[in-house]
């Protein structure tokens, strides 16, 4: 037993001897850290909750009183194919909290990232995983509870062409088929690294565009779809977040 | 198994002469092993370990009322120990300022087995369950916010939580934990069919009741179907032509397939939960036998095994297997669940 305690250590000073000179060596590669912030836009412009007034390609004006959504299992992705997956990665984004429109991820493996992919949602998992804490926590108001299950994104407002009231009320989420409005999406680095070292702080800035919920693949037209919460139509507005949402503004290296 | 039922039997003897202080370090949390005659259960143990303090809490949190806006409606204002924690005499479940709900209040037995929970399976785990009902504006019609803001208000919870998961101030989890502390204690095992089933004493059917379950195992079983006397699927039994009133499942996959469908209940404790169906239209059990054996109606989503070649929908009964099912209907009440002072609410 003792000898083997002394082979190891051997061979870890020898690992550690080796990592200092090939910098992104998995096993002990040193740990740096990546921040994460959000910016909230409808196209080009910075989102105003309440007081600003936005309008959809298909002409109908809308303002947003809410706007909170779910990324989680953030995974980031070297060019040889190994992944860092951040562990308990649930993060609550929402417009009407600055604090939780950036947050770091710790202890990333130094080494070079070429991709960033991440869940808009909650896995199926920790959905029916009983009582949660943190921003899985039901009274964050996240969390349906006729229908148990979280809400993905949750989005209100209203919209002079929207149907009864006038109310925008999109609470997307849903788990199971046909109606799992659960999204992995990897937008783009646009060529650029993500260069996780110990004495770096790189930052990953996203661009959130609300528009993108309306817009893509299914064009919401809020005469007919104001109101959703789950189903059918939460799938129609899941699929334009998948098409887009968020983009990667740009990534700072230091 | 017997020791557990001894120290059963002596938490119903000891209260009549001490306090409940005297005999608490007496008795174990209820419900923590599997009976043998039951399948491996969906909530584990494991997963919210047992102990005589958390199960304590949530009993509090069960009985107490300020889980409700009003104050006045706790969970075991609708779930009554004495009929197996459904609500007698209550058609539709009764809530906040006499608001009525769409639905009877079901039993609360053996929910250990259970991986969806309410009429239409909305709810899919057992701790975070209870959110159904303090939220609904017709049942407790409270918020989590507030629930949570009236416990930490009180020094009494705030130690009992602290005790239990070492932090303050108290939060939704510690809430929903400790409720489920309980709410999966409520294990129903030993009724003399129980007993039966398991060879044990006390366990002798009569001839009556020894057909009615054959009939049971044979007419019935296919939804009523293993130990727990249901297979936990919706199924549609026939009640209604159209599905305005109450969707049902469909309420919550959104599929025109499952409308009017409910869960299959357990048939567990029977005969002491009337009303029966999930809006409590059946005053009595002979009331079920008959809409079964005559009474059922037509629709898209009506079960395929009530349909016949010949004649409406249903399942043939006679006259004699009606009398023997509701002779075995009652072998499956469990007085020493019903009577488990460990489950009662505190004095």
């Amino acid at each position: 037993m003792k000898f083997r305690s002394f082979t190891l250590l051997c061979f870890s000073f020898l690992t550690i001897a080796l990592a200092a000179c090939k910098e992104d060596a998995d096993v002990l590669a040193p740990a740096g850290t990546l921040d994460i912030e959000l910016d909230h836009v409808v196209g080009t412009t910075p989102l105003t909750l309440t007081t600003g007034t936005y309008t959809t390609p298909l002409g109908q004006q809308f303002t947003v009183s809410t706007f909170n959504y779910y990324l989680s299992n953030i995974r980031l992705k070297k060019a040889d194919g190994t992944e860092y997956a951040e562990p308990e990665s649930y993060h609550l984004v929402k417009e009407s909290d600055a604090t939780t429109k950036a947050f770091t991820l710790k202890d990333v493996p130094a080494g070079d990232y070429t991709s960033l992919s991440f869940t808009i949602g909650v896995d199926s998992a920790r959905n029916v995983s009983g009582a949660q804490t943190g921003a899985l926590d039901p009274s964050n108001g996240m969390f349906w509870t006729w229908n148990s299950g979280y809400i993905y994104t949750k989005l209100e407002g209203s919209s002079p062409q929207a149907g009864g009231n006038k109310q925008l009320l999109f609470h997307i989420g849903g788990f199971k088929k046909p109606n799992n409005t659960i999204r992995t999406v990897s937008p783009s680095l646009n060529g650029a690294t993500i260069q996780i070292r110990k004495d770096r702080t790189p930052a990953v800035h996203l661009a959130a565009d609300v528009l993108k919920m309306f817009t893509g693949p299914n064009p919401i037209n809020f005469a007919t779809l104001s109101n959703t919460m789950g189903g059918s139509s939460s799938v129609l507005v899941a699929d334009n977040q998948a098409a887009g949402m968020f983009r990667v503004d740009h990534v700072h290296a230091n | 198994m017997r020791r557990l039922v001894l120290l059963g039997l002596a938490g119903l003897l000891l209260p009549a002469c001490t306090t409940e202080a005297d005999v608490a370090p007496a008795w174990e949390v209820p419900g923590t092993e599997v009976p043998a005659n039951f399948p491996a259960p969906v909530y584990a143990t494991s997963q919210n370990p047992p102990s005589r303090e958390a199960f304590e809490l949530g009993r509090s949190l069960f009985y107490d009322p300020r889980l409700s806006r009003t104050g006045d409606i706790s969970c075991g204002s609708c779930h009554q120990q004495f009929v197996a924690f459904a609500h007698q005499d209550h058609r539709l479940s009764h809530g906040v300022d006499n608001l009525l709900g769409t639905r009877n209040a079901p039993a609360l037995q053996n929910l250990r087995w259970r991986s969806e929970l309410l009429w239409d399976g909305g709810a899919k785990h057992l701790e975070t369950m209870p959110l159904a009902p303090i939220t609904n504006p017709v049942e407790m019609d409270e918020t989590l916010e507030n629930v949570l803001r009236k416990l930490n208000a009180d020094a009494g919870y705030q130690q009992r939580f602290e005790r239990v998961y070492g932090r303050r101030p108290i939060d939704s989890q510690q809430l929903l934990k400790a409720l489920a502390q309980f709410t999966a204690a409520l294990t129903s095992s030993n009724s003399r069919y129980d007993h039966y089933r398991r060879h044990e004493a006390g366990g002798e059917l009569s001839a009556p009741e020894l057909r009615g379950l054959q009939v049971l195992r044979q007419k019935c079983g296919a939804c009523h179907a293993g130990e727990l006397f249901t297979d936990e699927t919706y199924r549609n039994n026939g009640l209604d032509r159209t599905f305005a009133a109450d969707s049902g499942r469909a309420h919550i996959t959104g599929r025109p397939q499952d409308a009017g469908r409910f869960k299959v209940p357990s048939l567990r404790n029977v005969a002491l939960t009337p009303p029966y169906m999930h809006d409590g239209r059946f005053r009595t059990l002979r009331e079920v036998l008959d809409h079964y054996s005559g009474g059922m109606v037509e629709s898209g989503t009506l079960d395929a095994q009530f349909r016949r070649s010949t004649g409406g929908p249903g399942i043939a009964l006679t006259d004699d297997e009606k009398t023997d099912l509701l002779a075995f209907l009652q072998t499956l009440t469990d007085t020493e669940f019903t009577h488990d002072q460990r489950l009662a609410e505190h004095r």
